[in-house]
């Protein structure tokens, strides 16, 4: 195959995918001196991290971070942030591709000074899925406090109803346009990375753990959203049944994960986000039980293996190994009873608590969606990098599973093939 | 810069509706400055009515609207000073006339009301004309000689992935290698972990063909037997010497003195020049750090890719392991070496070993993994395992863990290995090991094969750490006041590790980024990915330095910190206070600065006595003039006058919390002025005494979280601000003043909801004290 060396090389990249990898991707390029297109399918950029309550293993607030990553963006012309956007189809080689993306309307424009008239005048309740349906937000909303952009979006649910009328009456700076539509847009780039991170695995698939069928379990990522300030309840842990404070709390490890029926790999933090979120637990109830059921605990290296020692030193944090096998309610009391087999002594162990936490696993974003990524794919819905070929890239999650600084090292790596691509030509 | 001064008042989001808007532009009118109010002032309109100003000339421009955070790009205005008076979150927002009401006509000039949120927002908008009063444009700072050369410190793995991947994006790179050949560790093993997805089975290793590339790329030059002396200079231009390893000569890095050589016989510590002359005592034989290398090669950035070696248990460490008394009993490294020199033999006597139990965890009591292992450990004797099956059709292979370690993609291996049916694995406590006729027998408890067992073996294998070379040695030798290696490594077990989780490059000492197994216990996969991402950021420093602007966190930042040394009194504070090391004093103790080793945060001039160190727009007069805007009424003014209470707040944490407090409309007291700062490492004492001078009647901070989770992103600022405050008693008795008058907390940006209760406790508890009875004076 002749390549056409004469062709302009384009000195831009596009990172599709405004999670944590995505913005540190777009930013360490930018921060070279390239310009960058992020594509963000939200309303937001954040992603997952921006709905966890803290870190593990330093217990700090993701926002901090971001916060940091959003000010970097605003002082760099260098990066072009599109959100509500998808990408359509990406055409052409390395050095030189050319993306189709599709903006869906926010039938909010650039006019919104986040002042919050039209939420105020907004009369219709719509499930937050930020919050994983836990609470409702108005049909006019910020997706969440600390949001970038600072802009309001109109749901689709009320476009067509006198609410959205109101909104758009409410608002004194013209910034509610109703008549937005979707637009697409092309953009010439030299290169791809795709940054498109992970899914809660849904966890009412997993039929043996009761989710759905029984309200105090919930998932890990629910439990994030508790525990947030910012969150359904204000920071409060609480069983969603009659929000009673909860004594006692199990949380059931490789819920999905390591599980042929499910994910067959290991989602790589939910050892370490259950081991965090027996701190958050033990912050708000100094005497509430909490048994946490594992295979193994992976807590690896010096930070890792820290973290887990002290939270061992707590006298109420049971550690079981042993998989659940059952679930089962107390119609009354509403509690459950978790039932494990102790790997080890092959003793049934039944052990009944106000509330479940599942540590629920990952599923790459891109898993079942037929998306223009020119990668190769594996089983699971991981894309498989070819560092030979070039030109497009996978970063973070999107590539395995891994925590937060994983993630971002291989992103921030991931920035340089990325830039190594627009050099050689 | 002439300065041509315009005030624009926004009336939109409530502030119009909140506050008197024509009594605050006389505010700006009786300072002489033209104002301009507008409804709608980041809209095409408000921001046309500014720029057509602009174009007419006018430069330095007081916006009082809302916060700085948002409509950034809005109110951009190349060339010209800008302050944003933040009224929307701050003011109007935070402090709701239902709460904070307006005054009526008849409590007007009265003597006895006042108005207390048009006070607040006539004070902002006073303390934002002080600012853009006293601040100049940045100038960008340009090294004489740019080198966008990249040294790699270390030529195994990590080392030679960082070189080839600055090299393929077209930066010259040195390798220096302290063996006589490329490849480290890696030319030890027989195999090694998979690099990509199936990410099942071991591979061939790789280091040979990487040896290859490196060897052949035209932007690569390797010196092998080669180690670092010495690295003066700064990012962009560092002065690098080279040595063989093992030789001594004069450009060796010096090292700082131990605390108790900084002393006399009788306890006092020694003057500047007698320390500097003590000093080069103790490091005699070798140059001052800031005697350059005539014949040192310039380089860049650097990246430390100098790795790891084995962990050397102590001499009865691990006794109930019979390590250092079997001869049987070996480490996983000495086992691979065994491996990749043939079949896999009994060191003890030469015989077949068929049957070789791997023991992941020490035991005693514990389930944690050896020291300094990591989930490479669990994979590195999965791997072996396969061996004693590869070298053996009837070998088995044991392995006992605590936690089997195999997260992510890597289950797959794990699983893969664990089909073979010669190879055992089990949860188990491995609690000793014994001989046993020629052999060995491994007893462990709590497995899976049954509660108490034994096994009989020829060989076992300890699963022991990585440790990163660092810990014994600086390894980067910076020819820095502050000593040679990274500091607080010991916070990470030695590692040359980042705190940052949200940004793993991050070190104390900018241009200079580790990956690899110096970084934290890694496979190959894992140390290829990293090197990459280290090369990035050497590659993005040069870039920075070439454009005069900071790297992280302050990116593009154009200040830097500008020092009036007839002022300077040598008191070296500067120097070793810098969270990055990045003043170097002379042998009178005046500091010399670096400008591209600095991150900008102000800790300098937060600590000198002298007040002289200060940025373009960023400096003791500027914020000391802002401190002096706050007005602060007396009993002349009115019968009952309000406190005033000033907070320092850090910008990057503590102000945006400030603004979501006004976003969620939660309400705080009034009376208190903020003011952002860099980070409060930045916060010099004498904007407090000013402040408490003036009549204020407390102040006090609002930083990060301090200690070994620090979340500080200059590390240190918070942490010296506290020792600040605590010192600052002192001076508050000395003005009869009760300690409690200054205060500092620590929030975190997802405080908010705890923000007004803390805000309002201060001002309660000040209220408790009194009034500060310099007021009025």
């Amino acid at each position: 195959m002749t390549q056409d060396k004469a062709a302009p090389a384009s000195q831009s990249i596009m990172v599709v995918g405004g999670g944590i990898s995505g913005l540190t991707s777009a930013l360490e390029a930018a921060e070279v001196g390239y310009e960058v297109f992020l594509v963000e399918k939200n309303p937001y950029l954040g992603g997952r991290v921006s709905q966890l309550n803290q870190y593990f293993p330093k217990l700090c607030p993701p926002t901090c971070g971001l916060e940091i990553n959003f000010r970097r963006i605003k002082d760099n012309p260098n990066i072009k942030v599109m959100t509500m956007t998808e990408v359509v189809k990406v055409d052409g080689q390395p050095g030189d591709y050319e993306a189709t993306v599709k903006v869906m309307p926010r039938y909010v424009n650039e006019n919104c000074t986040c002042c919050g008239e039209c939420a105020k005048v907004c009369e219709t309740e719509i499930s937050n899925e930020f919050n994983f349906g836990m609470d409702t937000s108005k049909g006019a909303y910020l997706p969440f406090e600390m949001a970038f952009p600072a802009r309001y979006v109109i749901s689709p649910q009320i476009i067509g109803t006198e609410d959205a009328k109101r909104c758009k009456e409410a608002c004194k700076y013209d910034a509610v346009d109703l008549e937005m539509t979707e637009k697409t847009i092309t953009l010439k780039v030299g290169a791809v990375i795709w940054a498109t991170g992970w899914e809660p695995y849904d966890a009412s698939r997993i039929d043996n753990l009761g989710f759905g069928l029984y309200p105090n379990i919930i998932t890990n990522m629910m439990m994030e959203r508790l525990a947030a300030p910012s969150g359904p309840t204000k920071g409060k842990i609480l069983r969603p049944s009659d929000d009673k404070e909860p004594t006692s709390i199990a949380f059931v490890q490789c819920a999905g994960s390591r599980d042929e029926n499910h994910l067959p790999y290991c989602s790589y933090i939910c050892c370490m986000a259950s081991l965090k979120q027996a701190t958050y637990v033990r912050e708000r109830y100094p005497d509430a039980k909490i048994y946490i059921f594992y295979i193994d605990l992976r807590a690896p290296g010096y930070r890792y293996e820290r973290f887990y020692k002290k939270i061992k030193e707590d006298e109420n944090v049971f550690f079981i190994k042993g998989k659940v096998a059952e679930v089962s309610e107390d119609t009354e009391t509403r509690n459950v009873t978790v039932t494990a087999e102790d790997a080890v002594s092959g003793e049934k162990i039944h052990q009944t608590v106000d509330m479940v936490v599942l540590a629920t696993g990952m599923q790459p974003t891109a898993a079942g969606m037929s998306l223009p990524a020119g990668l190769k794919m594996n089983a699971d819905g991981f894309f498989i990098n070819d560092f030979e070929k070039g030109g497009v890239f996978a970063a973070g999650c999107a590539n395995k599973p891994a925590d937060v600084v994983s993630s971002n090292q291989n992103a921030t790596g991931m920035a340089l093939k990325a830039i190594q691509t627009l050099v050689r030509r | 810069m002439d300065k041509k001064y315009g005030v624009y008042i926004c009336k939109g989001c409530g502030i119009g509706d909140a506050l008197d808007i024509e009594a605050l532009s006389a505010v700006a009118d009786e300072e002489g400055l033209p104002v301009k109010t507008h409804e709608f002032l980041c809209g095409k309109d408000g921001v046309a009515v500014i720029q057509k100003d602009v174009d007419d000339g006018i430069n330095t421009l007081v916006i009082a609207a809302c916060s700085r955070r948002v409509n950034t790009d809005v109110f951009r205005f190349p060339g010209c000073i800008v302050d944003r008076v933040n009224l929307r979150e701050q003011v109007v927002w935070s402090h709701p006339r239902s709460e904070f009401p307006a005054l009526t006509e008849d409590q007007k000039d009265d003597g006895v009301h006042f108005d207390r949120v048009q006070m607040l927002a006539e004070d902002y908008l006073k303390m934002g004309m002080a600012r853009v009063a006293k601040v100049d444009l940045p100038e960008p700072y340009k090294v004489e000689t740019l080198s966008k050369k990249i040294l790699v410190i270390g030529g195994g793995i990590t080392g030679m992935a960082a070189a080839l991947d600055a090299a393929e994006a077209g930066y010259e790179v040195t390798i220096v290698e302290k063996e006589a050949q490329l490849g480290g560790h890696a030319t030890e093993w027989r195999k090694q972990l998979p690099l990509s997805d199936p990410y099942e089975r071991p591979i061939a290793p790789v280091v040979a063909e990487r040896i290859k590339a490196v060897e052949a790329h035209p932007n690569i030059v390797v010196k092998t037997e080669t180690v670092v002396a010495r690295i003066a200079g700064e990012p962009g231009e560092f002065i690098v010497t080279l040595k063989k390893p093992g030789e001594k000569i004069e450009f060796d890095v010096p090292f700082p003195l131990p605390d108790e050589m900084k002393v006399d016989e009788n306890g006092k510590e020694l003057d500047a020049e007698a320390l500097h002359k003590k000093y080069m005592e103790y490091n005699k034989g070798k140059k001052d750090i800031l005697t350059l290398d005539p014949n040192g090669e310039m380089f860049g950035a650097v990246i430390l890719a100098a790795g790891w070696r084995p962990y050397a248990p102590a001499e009865g460490e691990l006794d109930h392991l019979g390590y250092g008394k079997l001869p049987d009993v070996v480490t996983n490294v000495q086992f691979e070496q065994m491996a990749k020199s043939g079949k896999i033999t009994r060191p003890s006597d030469g015989r077949e070993a068929k049957t070789v139990v791997f023991v992941q965890s020490p035991g005693a009591g514990d389930d944690s993994d050896f020291a300094y292992t990591g989930a490479v450990t669990s994979m590195v004797a999965l791997k072996q395992a396969g061996y004693v099956r590869e070298d053996y059709a009837d070998g088995k292979a044991y392995v006992f863990y605590q936690h089997m370690r195999t997260p992510g993609l890597s289950e797959n291996f794990y699983k893969s290995m664990q089909q073979d049916p010669g190879i055992f694995l089990s949860k188990g406590e491995v609690v000793g090991v014994s001989k046993n006729g020629s052999g060995l027998v491994v007893e462990a408890d709590n497995t899976l094969f049954g509660d108490k067992i034994k096994v009989g073996a020829d060989l076992v294998v300890l699963a022991t750490g990585m440790v990163p070379v660092t810990k014994d040695d600086p390894v980067i030798n910076l020819a820095y006041r502050q000593g040679p290696g990274f500091r607080d490594n010991a916070l990470f077990d030695d590692y040359a590790d980042s705190n940052f989780i949200c940004f793993p490059y991050e070190t104390q000492r900018t241009g200079i980024y580790a990956a690899g197994g110096v970084r934290r216990a890694m496979t190959v996969e894992e140390s290829i990915e990293d090197a990459a991402g280290a090369a990035l950021k050497a590659i993005q420093c040069l870039e920075s330095v070439n454009r005069g602007v900071s790297v992280h966190p302050r990116s593009g930042d154009m200040t830097f910190p500008d020092f009036f040394f007839q002022r300077c009194t040598q008191c070296k504070r500067c120097t070793e206070e810098c969270p990055f090391g990045a003043l170097d004093d002379d042998e009178r103790g005046t500091p010399k600065p670096n400008p591209t080793r600095c991150r900008r945060c102000g800790t300098c001039m937060g600590a000198c006595p002298e007040r002289i160190i200060g940025f373009a727009d960023y400096n003791i007069d500027s914020i000391g003039s802002m401190v002096k805007a706050i007005g602060v009424p007396s009993e002349d003014d009115y019968e009952e006058p309000p406190l005033r209470i000033l907070g320092l707040v850090c910008e990057n944490d503590a102000y945006p919390a400030l603004d979501m407090v006004g976003l969620n409309r939660m309400s705080f007291s009034a009376e208190v002025r903020f003011i952002p700062v860099r980070c409060l490492g930045s916060v010099n004492v004498i904007w407090i005494k000013d402040a408490l001078s003036q009549g204020m009647d407390g102040v006090f901070l609002l930083g990060c979280k301090h200690g070994d989770d620090y979340q500080c992103h200059f590390i240190k600022g918070s942490e010296l601000a506290d020792i600040r405050m605590k010192k600052i008693g002192d001076a508050l008795q000395s003005l009869a003043l009760e300690n409690e008058r200054v205060a500092q907390f620590q929030v975190a940006i997802d405080d908010y909801d705890k923000l007004p209760q803390i805000i309002n406790d201060f001002v309660a508890m000040v209220e408790d004290l009194g009034p500060n009875p310099f007021k009025g004076f």
